[in-house]
C-alpha cells in the first residue's frame, strides 16, 4: 500500500508512517464495513427462511395467508423501524435509562459514514438492525397461524415492531438500564427471540387454539402441508444465523467471527442431537418436525454467548436446547396452547435458557451476580412485553376482533381472506 | 347389502366421521372430490382478476352396511351433515353385489 502514496511520499518519515497507518486503518473499516453489510444480507435471508419454516408447518388451505404475512412482516418492519423504531432502539440519550427517542427517520451526519461513528457506517447499522427487528414479528406470526385475522395481525405487528421491540432493545443495545446494570445478550436470546416468543404466548392464550386439535379424546396432530419447505426453511436460517450472530460482533474480527461461526454452527448440530435422543427417549419415533425445532432451539440458545464461551460449552448449550425441545413443545400442548410451528418452544424457551447460559458457561468474573443479572433481564423484558403484547391483542381482540370464524377457519385462510389458493 | 355414498361438505367431515364412530360404522373410505353445479364455487382471485373458480370441494364416503342398518347410519349423516343452507350434498344408496375380504376370501357379510 505504500506504493500508492510514493509518488508523493514525504521525506519526514513520521508523515510516512502516518500516510500508512491511515490507509491501512481505511481498508480495516472498508472490511468490517463490508462484513456488517454481508451480514445484513444473511439476517435478511433468514425471513425467507421462516417463510418457508411456516409455510410447511400449516396445512395447504393457509400458505398464502403465512405468506401474505411473512411478505408484509418484513415490508412493514422496516419502515417503521426506518420511521421510529432505529431511534427508539439507539436513541443516543438518556443512557442508562429506560426509554429514550432520538427524533423521527433517519438523519445522520456526514461523520456517520466514517470510522468516528463505529467500525461502520451509519447506514450499515440502520439496515442491519432493521433486518433483525422484523425477525420479531416473524416469530408471532407462525404460533398464531392458522386462525388469527389478517388484519388484526398486521396491526398488531407494526404496533410490535415499532414500539415494543425497540424500547425494550434499548434497555440493552441501546446503552440502557439492563447494559449499566450488567445483562449480557450478545445477539439477543432474550432481546429477539424471547421477546417474539413472548409476544407468540400472549396471542395464543386470547386466540385460543385451532379447531379440532384438542379433543375429548386427546391431541389430534394438525399435519403441516409440506415438510420439504418446513426443512429448507430451517436450513435457511442457520445460513442466515451466520449473519445473525456473525454480524453481532459489529467488526469483522477475525477471531470472533470465526469463533462465532464456529459456536453457533455446534450448538445447532448440538440441538438436533439433543432433540432427537430426547424425542426418541419420549415417543420412540425419528419425528424431523422435532429435529429441525432442535436445531433451530440450539441456535436460539447460542445466540446470547456465541462470542463469550468455548466450544464445549457451545455444544452443552446446544444439546441442553435441543432437549427442552420436545419437552417444551409437549407441556404446551399439555397446557392446551396451540402453537402451529413451535415458536414458543424454540424462542421463548429456548431463548430464556441462553440467557441464563451466559451466567453458567460465558467467561464472566461475577459469577453468581452474573446470574441474577441476567434473570433481572429475562423477567424485565419479559414482563414489559407480554404486557405490551397481551394489551394490544386484547384490544384488538374487542374492537376489530381476533379470530375468523369457525366456517372461515374450515375452508382456510387463503379462500377466505385472500380468495386464492397457494396451489392449483 | 347397501353401499352408502355421500357427498358432504368438508367443514361437516369431522362431526359426520365422529357420529358414524358413535353408532358403530368403523370403517369407510372417503375421496375428496369437486362438483360443479348451481351452486357457485369460491370466488378466486389471481392477480387482479376476480372469478369462480367453479370448482366446490367436498368430500364423497362410502359405507357399506347390512340392509338393516341402513337406515340409522343415512339419517345420521343426513343430521350432523347439514347447515341447511345450499350444498350440504347428496347421499346415494345402491345394492352391493358382492362384498370380499381380501386377506380372508371371507364373502358379503363375514367380511363386514
Amino acid at each position: 500500500m505504500n506504493l500508492l502514496y510514493i509518488q508523493d511520499m514525504p521525506a519526514d518519515a513520521m508523515a510516512i508512517a502516518q500516510a500508512a497507518k491511515e490507509s491501512a486503518d481505511l481498508a480495516q473499516f472498508t472490511v468490517n464495513n463490508l462484513w456488517i453489510l454481508i451480514a445484513a444480507a444473511l439476517v435478511f435471508i433468514m425471513h425467507l427462511g421462516f417463510s418457508a419454516l411456516e409455510a410447511g408447518f400449516v396445512r395447504r388451505k393457509n400458505v398464502v395467508n403465512i405468506l401474505f404475512k411473512n411478505a408484509m412482516i418484513i415490508s412493514i418492519g422496516l419502515l417503521t423501524y426506518a420511521l421510529i423504531g432505529f431511534n427508539l432502539m439507539y436513541p443516543g440519550i438518556n443512557e442508562g435509562g429506560f426509554f429514550g427517542f432520538g427524533g423521527f427517520g433517519l438523519n445522520p451526519s456526514p461523520e456517520d459514514m466514517t470510522a468516528a461513528y463505529a467500525d461502520y457506517t451509519y447506514w450499515s447499522d440502520f439496515i442491519f438492525q432493521a433486518m433483525f427487528a422484523a425477525t420479531g414479528a416473524t416469530i408471532v406470526s407462525g404460533a398464531v397461524a392458522e386462525r388469527i385475522k389478517l388484519n388484526s395481525f398486521l396491526v398488531f405487528a407494526t404496533l410490535f415492531v415499532a414500539i415494543s421491540y425497540p424500547i425494550t432493545g434499548m434497555w440493552k443495545w441501546g446503552a440502557g438500564w439492563l447494559d449499566a446494570m450488567g445483562f449480557y445478550d450478545f445477539a439477543g436470546s432474550t432481546i429477539v427471540h424471547s421477546v417474539g416468543g413472548w409476544a407468540a404466548l400472549a396471542g395464543i392464550i386470547l386466540l385460543g387454539p385451532r379447531k379440532g386439535k384438542y379433543t375429548e379424546k386427546g391431541i389430534r396432530p394438525i399435519t403441516g402441508s409440506s415438510m420439504p419447505l418446513a426443512a429448507i426453511g430451517v436450513f435457511l436460517l442457520w445460513f442466515g444465523w451466520f449473519g445473525f450472530n456473525g454480524g453481532s460482533v459489529l467488526n469483522a474480527d477475525p477471531e470472533l467471527v470465526s469463533l462465532v461461526f464456529t459456536t453457533t454452527s455446534l450448538a445447532a448440530a448440538a440441538g438436533a442431537v439433543g432433540a432427537f435422543f430426547c424425542n426418541y427417549f419420549m415417543t420412540k419415533t425419528h419425528d424431523l418436525s422435532m429435529v429441525l425445532n432442535g436445531i433451530l432451539g440450539g441456535l436460539v440458545g447460542i445466540t446470547a454467548s456465541a462470542d463469550s464461551v468455548s466450544i464445549t460449552s457451545a455444544i452443552i448449550i446446544g444439546v441442553i436446547a435441543g432437549i427442552i425441545i420436545p419437552i417444551s413443545v409437549t407441556a404446551f400442548d399439555k397446557a392446551k396452547l396451540d402453537d402451529p410451528v413451535g415458536a414458543t418452544s424454540v424462542h421463548l424457551v429456548c431463548g430464556i435458557w441462553g440467557t441464563l447460559a451466559v451466567a453458567i458457561f460465558g467467561n464472566f468474573d461475577e459469577g453468581i451476580g452474573q446470574f441474577s443479572d441476567q434473570l433481572i433481564g429475562i423477567l424485565s423484558i419479559g414482563a414489559f412485553t407480554f404486557a405490551f403484547s397481551f394489551l394490544v391483542f386484547w384490544v384488538i381482540k374487542v374492537t376489530m376482533g381476533l379470530r375468523v370464524n369457525s366456517e372461515e377457519e374450515e375452508k382456510g385462510l387463503d379462500i377466505m381472506e385472500h380468495q386464492m389458493r397457494a396451489y392449483s | 347389502m347397501k353401499k352408502i355414498e355421500a357427498i358432504i361438505r368438508e367443514s361437516k367431515f369431522e362431526d359426520v366421521k365422529e357420529s358414524l364412530e358413535g353408532i358403530g360404522v368403523n370403517f369407510f373410505t372417503f375421496v375428496e372430490v369437486y362438483g360443479h353445479g348451481r351452486q357457485k364455487g369460491d370466488a378466486v382471485t389471481y392477480r387482479g382478476a376476480v372469478y369462480d373458480s367453479g370448482d366446490i370441494p367436498r368430500i364423497l364416503i362410502e359405507i357399506i352396511v347390512r340392509d338393516e342398518r341402513l337406515d340409522e347410519v343415512v339419517d345420521t349423516i343426513l343430521e350432523t351433515g347439514r347447515t341447511n343452507t345450499i350444498g350440504d350434498g347428496k347421499i346415494i344408496v345402491t345394492n352391493v353385489e358382492k362384498f370380499i375380504r381380501i386377506r380372508t376370501g371371507e364373502s358379503d357379510e363375514d367380511a363386514l
